[in-house]
Parts: C-alpha cells; sequence; structure tokens
C-alpha cells in the first residue's frame, strides 16, 4: 500500500472553502485552493481533527464497509474497548459480543485481550530496564505520525511493541483457522474502528510489513445495525464468553494503559494539542519525573475517536463502570515469546518539516520568509488559505503560494494603483511641450 | 554569505511565556534541517538561559544569529548580576527564593546544564547592571 494512503477525504461538494478545518489541523496539512480544502498528503496523519470540526461535514473517513464481509469465508469481529462505552444501559460486554454474532461475525475477540497482553509485555520491558525513558506508548497511530512528522528525535523513545488491535487481529486469525482449518485468505479479520488513523494503520502499518487486519469498518457505520441486533437477542448465547478484564476495558481511555503499567512515574495525555506540549516538553528533556508516556489524539482517549457516537467523557466514565467488578486482567504472556507482540521492523522520519536538503538553500529561504512575513499583516486571518501568516511566508518560499494571496496586500496594492489613477486624473494629461 | 539574525524580547517574572523563544527557535532549526544532535543541544541550553532569565534577570532580550559554523545566542538581561560566577556554574549552588523552587525551578543546574550542552559558554556579569550569558553551538562538521 502506498506510502501516503489516507482515510480522510474530502467531500468537494460539501466543502465550502471555509478555514476551519485549515486552522485546527495540527500537522498544518490543508490549505484552502480554488475555494475547496487541500489535503497536503505528505504532511496528514489522519487524526480525524478535521472531520470533528467541519461545520460542514465535508470531511469524512473512509472505511470498509459491511458488504466487504461478504468476500470472506469466516468472519472475526474485532471490538475495542471503547466501543463498550457507546451504549446506555450495557451492564454486560458479553451482550454486545452476542449482538455481533446476531449481525452475522462468525466469531468476536476483543482487542481488550490484545490490549492485556500489550500491558503485561510493556511491564516485564520496564523492570527488565530495556527501555529508552520514557517509553511512549505505541498505541495511538495519529501520535506515531505525528512524531514522525514533528518530533523525529522522539522515535528512539516510542514503545517497539505492536498496538494491541495488530496483537488481538493476530492471535484471532490464529484461533479461527485451528478451529475452522480454513486458510489465513477466506478469514476475514474485522476491526470495527473509532478513527480513521486506525483505517490508516491498517493499511500501512508503522512497526510492520503488514497488517493483521483485513478490513475496517467505523462504529459510526456499524452502531444501528448492532444496536437493533443487540435489542433483538432473546437470551445470552452460552459459548461468548467475554475475556476483558478491568486492564483492556480500561484501555478504551486517556490514563487506562498507563495506569496498568502498575507503575507510579506515569504521564497520560489526550487531545492533540495537549500530546503536543508533552512532545515539546520531551524533547527539550525536562520529563525526568516520568518513565512512561500515555498519549491519546483524540479528547479522554480512544472513546473520543471521530467515528463514535458518545459523548468521550460519558463513555469513559461507563468504561470504569463495567471494569469494576472484572478481574484485573484475563490475558497474559505466559510462555508467549515477546518477539510476537515486537515490532517487525523500525519507524522512519518523515521528511516534512525541513525547507530543503541543502543547509545552505534552506538558511537562504529562511531569511526570504522572515522578510516576506515581515510585510504581512500578523493577523492570521486564514483569507489566503494558509493557517497563518507564517504558514502563508513559509508557502511562498516552497513555491505553493505568493504575496498576493494575502487580501491585506493585495488591497494595498490596488489602493497604490487607485492613487496613481487619481493623481493621473487630477493632474491631467502632460502637453507635449512640457514634455520637450 | 550573511547568516540569520533573530531576536526575541523575554518578560520578567512571567513563568508561563518562559519557553516561548526557545521553542522558537527550535522550530526555526528544524526547518533548517540541521543535524538533530545540534538542535538539541541548543534548544535545551537556551531554554535553561531563557529560564534564568526569568527566573533571575527580570526579563531581557535574547539575540540569536544562524550561520554557516554555527549558532550563537546572546542572552542579556537587566537583573542583579552574578556575584561570583565561578560558584554560580557549581552544580545544586541555587540562589533561588522558596517560592521560585516551589515551582519546581531553581535547582541550581542551570549554568551547569548550559556548559554541559552548549559548545561554549561565558557569562558576563556585573553586580547591579546585570548578566550577558553567550551559548554557542557548532553545526555539524559538514557545516551549513
Amino acid at each position: 500500500m502506498s506510502e501516503y494512503f489516507h482515510s480522510v477525504t474530502l467531500d468537494r461538494d460539501a466543502c465550502k472553502g471555509c478555514i476551519t478545518c485549515v486552522k485546527r489541523c495540527p500537522t498544518e496539512a490543508i490549505r484552502v485552493r480554488g475555494g475547496k480544502a487541500k489535503i497536503i498528503k505528505e504532511r496528514c496523519i489522519d487524526c480525524g481533527e478535521c472531520i470533528r470540526v467541519c461545520p460542514h461535514h465535508a470531511k469524512r473517513a473512509v472505511t470498509d464497509s459491511l458488504s466487504d464481509l461478504e468476500r470472506f469465508a469466516y468472519t472475526v469481529a474485532l471490538p475495542p474497548p471503547s466501543l463498550f462505552g457507546q451504549f446506555n444501559h450495557l451492564e454486560d460486554t458479553e451482550i454486545l459480543l452476542d449482538g455481533l454474532k446476531l449481525m452475522g461475525f462468525d466469531a468476536v475477540y476483543e482487542v481488550s485481550r490484545g490490549a492485556e497482553l500489550v500491558s503485561d509485555a510493556t511491564r516485564r520491558l520496564l523492570r527488565a530496564g530495556a527501555l529508552k525513558r520514557p517509553v511512549i506508548s505505541s498505541a495511538c497511530p495519529a501520535v506515531l505520525r505525528m512524531i514522525r512528522v514533528r518530533f523525529p528525535q522522539l522515535i528512539g523513545n516510542i514503545l517497539h511493541l505492536r498496538a494491541p488491535v495488530e496483537v488481538a487481529a493476530r492471535l484471532a486469525r490464529r484461533e479461527a483457522m485451528e478451529r475452522t482449518g480454513l486458510s489465513s485468505g477466506e478469514i476475514g479479520v474485522v476491526f470495527l474502528t473509532p478513527c480513521p488513523a486506525k483505517v490508516t494503520a491498517a493499511r500501512s502499518p508503522m512497526g510492520a510489513e503488514a497488517s493483521g487486519i483485513d478490513l475496517t469498518i467505523g462504529v459510526s457505520e456499524i452502531y444501528p445495525p448492532l444496536l437493533a441486533a443487540m435489542n433483538a437477542l432473546v437470551k445470552p448465547s452460552p459459548e461468548t464468553v467475554s475475556r476483558a478484564g478491568r486492564t483492556g476495558i480500561a484501555w478504551g481511555r486517556s490514563g487506562g494503559e498507563a495506569s496498568a503499567t502498575l507503575h507510579e512515574r506515569y504521564l497520560a495525555a489526550d487531545g492533540m494539542e495537549n500530546v503536543i506540549k508533552v512532545l515539546e516538553e520531551m524533547e527539550g528533556e525536562r520529563l525526568g519525573d516520568v518513565d512512561f508516556v500515555e498519549l491519546s489524539a483524540c479528547p479522554a482517549g480512544c472513546v473520543g475517536g471521530v467515528l463514535n457516537i458518545e459523548n468521550p467523557y460519558l463513555a469513559a466514565t461507563r468504561l470504569k463502570k463495567l471494569g469494576r467488578y472484572r478481574p484485573v486482567a484475563c490475558s497474559h504472556i505466559d510462555g508467549m515469546p515477546l518477539e510476537e507482540l515486537a515490532w517487525e521492523t523500525g519507524v522512519a522520519p518523515a521528511d516534512v518539516i525541513r525547507l530543503d536538503p541543502s543547509p545552505m538553500v534552506a538558511m537562504e529561504m529562511l531569511g526570504r520568509m522572515e522578510e516576506i512575513e515581515k510585510r504581512l499583516y500578523h493577523l492570521d486571518c486564514g483569507s489566503c488559505g494558509a493557517p497563518s501568516c507564517r504558514a502563508l511566508a513559509e508557502d511562498i518560499v516552497r513555491g505553493y503560494s505568493h504575496e498576493d494571496a494575502c487580501i491585506y496586500v493585495l488591497k494595498e496594492k490596488m489602493e497604490a494603483v487607485q492613487g496613481s489613477l487619481t493623481a493621473l486624473r487630477l493632474g491631467g494629461f502632460p502637453k507635449k511641450e512640457d514634455l520637450r | 554569505m550573511t547568516g540569520l539574525h533573530y531576536h526575541y524580547q523575554v518578560p520578567g517574572d512571567d513563568f508561563t511565556r518562559a519557553g516561548e523563544a526557545s521553542g522558537a527557535v527550535k522550530g526555526l532549526l528544524k526547518r533548517l534541517g540541521l543535524d538533530p544532535e545540534v538542535i538539541r543541544k541548543l534548544s535545551i541550553a537556551l531554554y535553561e538561559g531563557e529560564i534564568n532569565m526569568v527566573i533571575h534577570g527580570g526579563g531581557g532580550e535574547i539575540d540569536v544569529d544562524i550561520g554557516p559554523a554555527g549558532i550563537t545566542a546572546v542572552l542579556a538581561d537587566h537583573g542583579p548580576g552574578i556575584p561570583d560566577v565561578d560558584k554560580a556554574m557549581e552544580a545544586g549552588w541555587s540562589t533561588a527564593p522558596d517560592y521560585v523552587r516551589n515551582l519546581g525551578f531553581g535547582a541550581g543546574m542551570g549554568l551547569p546544564n548550559m556548559k554541559k550542552y552548549a559548545d561554549g559558554l561565558s557569562v558576563d556579569s556585573r553586580v547591579g547592571e546585570g548578566t550577558v550569558v553567550t551559548i554557542v553551538v557548532h553545526t555539524a562538521p559538514q557545516g551549513l
């Protein structure tokens, strides 16, 4: 799959060319061009912030759809812990798992199981002192992409373990193959995703050659039929047994993964603005008191994913309630080799910040950028299509825009022309003899 | 070619804004695509210096020059000055009042840390007039 596959896309007809998304994009990856928002693919990290803020619903996440399930002889649904927080009066996780089966999935494998294995492995690695501290969680793909783009120096601090959903996907496939005797290709492992970043991660994963996930379907799409199926359930199925412990369920909200390290020196931040602030502190080596850093791009954690239905904070409260009387964890590493959970490949920095590969040229460009910025008005109005005057100055030196894109610069020029015309009219045309 | 010059005002006694100048400089250096180690050293040393200006110097000005050979940052405050610069360079030696220490600053590691990260550090202080700290970080051997 291409390096620049993105699940976040634009509905051109719905886009009004306002600058709401341009201003809110945490990597300054959007510009308005020709009256429509344009995503700069090299910079986009699929965090879904633009989907969250677009007042015209012009930003969408491309996910697979339920009709794609027909491509497989046997399907396994992977519900993430955040999904359990989307339902009112849900007292029991098994109702949801039964609902998924009634909808047509042949089996269900909770992502919480993968999460508990990752937590177990993390604790072992932290105890062994084998990690560069502070360790950054590898679970949120939008955060990983943010680090690649804006904080490449911190790549070495990322926990080299697969995200829980990837761990669960592999184990689910293995279990399904053993149970059915079918080949890997006949089994569809289907992740019910709360966010677009995880759609992208399933197409072009970081730290792995290929994802274990076959399809990703947004919670927003699965919710109506799932709710109907849950309401249609007559009696619980005896063979459906939830294997999510308190730890696995807590992973769906901010602080869940960090507290599962059973380590006091952790920090958990949620919401991309807060994540960036923490990464800035880390880059300045000012997090000496912290060993483990959990970062979620969405407010309140995965429950805040843009494809979810429920208010993130309410959903987080429900997860706490659901986890209350459960065992701390149901899945443990035991004899499993840690390599099964580890990254297969490294993560390369994304080269999008520097102005030019040659520092000499970059210096000249930066100098020009300053000169241009001085001539701009520092209103950051966004009318030029860039998020700030500084971003416009940078676009100009990169050759993507020009100074007249600023309506204030343009107005100044027009006023100068108008002044000249007025002077010409008042002064009249010179007589031929005056010119001699 | 001439280098780039940047000027920053550092307001005194406003801890919420401390770090703005060093953060801005870090952004510039990233755009230049300099060696990450150079960026790391300069931004840590500059941040320490900027914090010092807020804690001790009552604010001041930072002037940063980026040239082919390296980066020079001159931090000038108009504070009380340092009576004994050698002592101030010792790790753990601190003049910070308790309210500052309670904020987590003033551990006596400011100047020692700056010395650790900078390739060159000079401190020129006059009691009653102020302190000028100069931080130099050389760019990677291949230069700009």
